[in-house]
């Protein structure tokens, strides 16, 4: 199962994400995963929320491009290599990582992260036959 | 059209009635200006000497400093009683350059405008939005005037306002909108932002001026308002809008030759160029009475076209602006025009169609940044996109100007919007 995803244009401006982050406060808009790739000028903030669709309404209201996007959360054994496992069986497949980013969660032995795949659907399938645990949107609303 | 007689005439008619104009007014100007007297006493030049309109070139120019050095009325040729209005340049920097019109000047200027306006489309059954300033800016008021002329129910809007501008719109049915091209552009953002379409509105055509703008920018504003796009010329010293405007075949800008003789120059020489040879517009104003101006020049760079248009008319017609030597930028010795920024950004996918050039100094050399606006949220996928999509107008940049600028994505809507003539330049320098 795939996860939502949204992605926010920002400009490198100080108290940009202070703004961002206090409209998704004041709309209840719980945030559980962040990342930012960022050049000189701008940046792309990219975040799993509590309300996929009232985050990108909210950003665009505010007037920033912004797109959702699906992409895969697995969640993995926090051990020495866990991840090593998983990345490698994706690129022994072709599959090829665009971007990911891990989360911190109050489970000690599993830890979560969110991959970007050149294919989703053949990564799904590469994932799960290789006992790597998907998660699902149900998965996610319990780490709220 | 509008005035047949005069916009098909016969050349050596025309050149005739030129002539005896111009006679006029160097008369008047010689007469009743004291600077012009000393001017043309300095350069051997008599009313009576002018007896061809090659003679024309042995007048001196007159440039915008002469206009600002005899702020305010200091060129006026008639009494201040017969004056019945008073107008004045945008001017951004220090004072601005007044003008005057008798009854008989507002006249000509009504007729001048009735021309381009139904060369453009309308016509009395027309309905039309005026969105630029009334005010001291002759925009508005000119082309009020033309549009009264030739029959057309007029909405002063005035610019600004733009969810109303919208509103009325559609509520009114206007058919003619006259804005400036960026107004219009960002008038077409805000009307798919407010989620009208074009089935919702009755627009046919949009008759753009006071800035100049791109055949890009032109297919840009024909697009998203579904409209025939043509452009007009004018200046506050001269008259205001009415000193030339496309007709519907858009092959450059009809000039009322009755009114006003154009000549083309090489701005750094002052030497007369041919037809067809691009430089610096210089306008002899035959008919204006209250401020006569001799061989004023534009600044603006253009191409005079002597061919007929197929339209019928005979006037010779001046190219689209291809830049002001006002807007001219010299970056590490390239001279850059704003419109060569335009025609390359306007071409471009997934930005919008706003911009901003900025100019700094780094150390002793100079920079060019190009802001523009990320639109396109397909983009956001990928960081190897967007760099490609910077990386692709930056090589166009390069091609287009010579010269290496850095491109700038920015948010949307952080450029900012122009009621009236978009700031396209920041110079830090």
């Amino acid at each position: 199962m795939l996860i939502k995803q949204i992605s926010i244009f920002i400009e490198n401006k100080s108290g940009r994400l202070a703004q961002i982050t206090k409209l998704f406060g004041e709309r209840g808009v719980n945030i559980l995963a962040l990342s930012i790739a960022d050049t000189t000028d701008f940046g792309i903030l990219r975040l799993i929320v509590s309300n996929p669709e009232v985050a990108e309404r909210t950003v665009k209201e505010f007037g920033l491009t912004a797109k959702t996007t699906d992409v895969i959360g697995i969640s993995i054994p926090h051990i020495p290599g866990g991840l090593a496992q998983a990345l490698s069986v994706l690129s022994d497949d072709g599959i090829s990582i665009e971007y990911m980013y891990a989360f911190a969660t109050c489970s000690e032995d599993n830890a979560m992260v969110i991959l970007k795949v050149s294919d989703n659907g053949e990564a799904m399938k590469i994932l799960t036959n290789s006992g790597i645990k998907i998660l699902t949107d149900a998965d996610i609303a319990t780490l709220f | 059209m509008w005035n047949k007689a005069i916009e098909t005439m016969r050349r050596p008619d025309m050149e005739a009635l030129q002539l005896e104009r111009l006679k006029a007014t160097v008369g008047r100007v010689y007469n009743n200006v004291p600077f012009y007297r000393k001017r043309l006493d300095d350069a051997g030049v008599t009313p009576e000497s002018i007896k061809s309109l090659k003679d024309l070139q042995r007048i001196p120019f007159t440039v915008k400093n002469d206009l600002r050095d005899h702020y305010p009325f200091g060129l006026f040729a008639v009494p201040m009683k017969d004056i019945v209005r008073i107008h004045a340049s945008s001017g951004t920097t220090g004072k601005p350059t007044t003008v005057g019109y008798t009854r008989a000047d507002l006249e000509m200027w009504s007729e001048c405008v009735a021309r381009l306006v139904m060369a453009a489309g309308a016509t009395g059954d027309d309905v039309a939005q005026i969105a630029f300033g009334y005010g001291l800016f002759t925009g508005a008021f000119g082309l009020h005037a033309g549009l009264e002329k030739v029959g057309a129910a007029i909405i002063p809007m005035s610019s600004g306002n733009t969810e109303k501008q919208i509103m009325i719109m559609q509520d009114y049915k206007s058919t003619v909108l006259v804005s400036t091209p960026s107004y219009a552009l960002y008038m077409a953002e805000v009307m798919a932002e407010m989620g009208v379409k074009q089935s919702d509105i009755a627009l046919k055509y949009g008759l753009f001026g006071a800035e100049g703008s791109t055949e890009e920018m032109r297919a840009q504003l024909e697009s998203r308002w579904g409209i025939i796009a043509t452009e007009n010329y004018g200046m506050s010293e001269l008259v205001g809008p009415g000193v030339s405007g496309e007709c519907i075949h858009k092959t450059g800008m009809h000039i009322n030759e009755d009114c006003f003789i154009p000549e083309i120059i090489n701005p750094e020489t002052g030497e007369v160029l041919e037809y067809g040879e691009k430089g610096e517009l210089v306008i002899t104003t035959i008919l204006k009475e209250g401020i006569p101006l001799l061989r004023y020049r534009t600044k603006d760079i253009t191409r005079l076209i002597p061919e007929v248009c197929p339209c019928g008319r005979t006037s010779i017609r001046m190219e689209k602006i291809q830049g002001r030597s006002d807007d001219m930028l010299i970056i590490r010795g390239v001279n850059v025009f704003p419109s060569q920024v335009e025609s390359v950004l306007l071409g471009m996918p997934h930005i919008s169609p706003h911009y901003q050039l900025e100019v700094s100094k780094n150390g002793f050399v100079d920079a060019l940044k190009v802001i523009v606006e990320l639109e396109d949220s397909s983009l956001l996928e990928s960081f190897s996109q967007l760099e490609a999509l910077e990386k692709s107008i930056r090589h166009k940049l390069q091609v287009v100007l010579g010269l290496d600028a850095r491109v700038q994505l920015t948010e949307p809507k952080t450029i900012e919007r122009s009621m009236g003539k978009a700031k396209r330049v920041i110079d830090l320098r």
